[in-house]
């Protein structure tokens, strides 16, 4: 109560400020000018939400389920839409101008897309091949051409041995990595090393097969 | 410890202490702004922090940006998030070590959002999630782009 009191008694002082003020600029300031047209209105905000699949550079362009109260799309080819809206969800098609018009600030800010590079080790060592040794190279230019990169370093077995076995193996492959990256002035904090061991085969083989493709280091520059 | 003052020292300390106990929880980077145009910013625990190339993005922080931002984002299991002018985008959940499948939970409140999925979406299906205000989106290994409709239909 005391405190709508006083504020009310400070608004009735500022009020006559402002009076006075309007009083004064009215003996020496030139006429106001009249109004300024108002601004347009701002445009409506989108009524829909859309959802558009885009085509894949170098494969099969995956797959997007959308669903919205109670119903569900599943967008699995190039430009396969869906929209939200007063009627549900819709499925449609987009064209590339359609997306263009949406979409060209998001899609031109993209980052780069990550590369990767794989390194070929001897068997049962973590010794590279001779040819892997110029791939580092190609690696540190991938580096030196990207904002803010970062590195993951995965190694990799064949499916000969254990788990236990490869995981460590593995391990030791993308430390081993790490540190020739290190060594070339790569930050330590910028690069990940994790062992997959024989999880992800890149040749797939029945388990206990040797297969020089699989054991390897694959640097991905992101 | 029964004074006034021991009692707001109590209070202060736990405070602390539950601050230290969600920093730890959420200190991680799990991505990297690499691109920006125009004006961005992270809100980090209701705070905004600068974003520039280079920034860490932690879960929980929601990208924000004006009416000329745009800004490029890689997650550690190589997803790429772009989103274009006057958007809100908010990495919620995101999990990986690397190895083990992973979890990937985004948010688009407002705006428009790219995505080139990465290793999560790959790992597992429903393993990755955008949602909007109205809608769910599940992503299988794939490139797509989304617009969050403002408001209510």
């Amino acid at each position: 109560m005391r405190a709508t009191a006083r504020r009310s008694g400070g608004r009735r002082l500022l009020s006559g400020f402002i009076l006075a003020g309007t009083l004064l600029a009215g003996c020496a300031a030139p006429p106001v000018p009249p109004p300024a047209p108002a601004p347009p209105p701002p445009t409506p905000p989108p009524r829909a939400d859309l959802i558009v699949l885009l085509p894949r550079p170098g494969g099969a362009p995956g797959a997007v389920v959308v669903q919205e109260g109670g119903r569900e799309i599943v967008l699995d080819t190039a430009y396969a839409s869906a929209r939200t809206g007063t009627g549900g969800l819709e499925a449609g098609r987009a064209t590339p101008d359609e997306v263009q018009a949406v979409f060209a600030a998001a899609l031109a800010i993209a980052p780069p897309r990550p590369v990767t590079f794989i390194l070929y080790f001897v068997e049962a060592t973590d010794q590279f091949t001779p040819e892997s040794q110029a791939l580092v190279e190609q690696v540190l230019r991938a580096i030196a051409t990207r904002p803010a990169p970062e590195l993951t370093v995965a190694g990799h077995t064949d499916a000969v041995g254990t788990d236990q076995y490869n995981d460590a193996l593995s391990l030791r492959r993308a430390e081993r990595v790490s540190a020739l990256l290190v060594a070339r002035g790569i930050p330590p904090d910028r690069i990940t090393a994790v062992g997959r061991g024989k999880r992800e085969l890149l040749v797939p083989t029945p388990d206990g097969v040797a297969e020089p493709r699989n054991r390897r280091v694959e640097i991905t520059v992101r | 410890m029964r004074t006034p003052t021991g009692r707001i020292l109590v209070t202060i300390l736990g405070t602390a202490l539950a601050f230290l106990a969600s920093g730890e929880a959420e200190a991680q980077d799990v991505g990297r702004i690499k691109t920006v145009k125009g004006v961005v910013h992270i809100e980090r625990a209701g705070q905004p922090q600068p974003a520039l190339v280079g920034s860490g993005v932690r879960q929980a922080d929601v990208l924000v940006t004006g009416p000329d931002g745009a800004v490029g984002v890689t997650l550690a299991d190589d997803t790429l998030l772009s989103a274009g002018p006057n958007s809100v985008l908010a990495v919620e959940r995101f999990i990986y070590d690397g190895v083990k499948p992973g979890v990937l939970e985004a948010a688009l409140t407002k705006g428009t959002l790219a995505v080139v999925s990465g290793r999560i979406a790959k790992q597992a299906p429903d393993s990755m999630r955008v949602t909007t205000p109205a809608a769910i989106l599940g992503v299988r290994g794939t490139e797509f782009v989304v617009r969050a409709s403002d408001g209510s239909p």
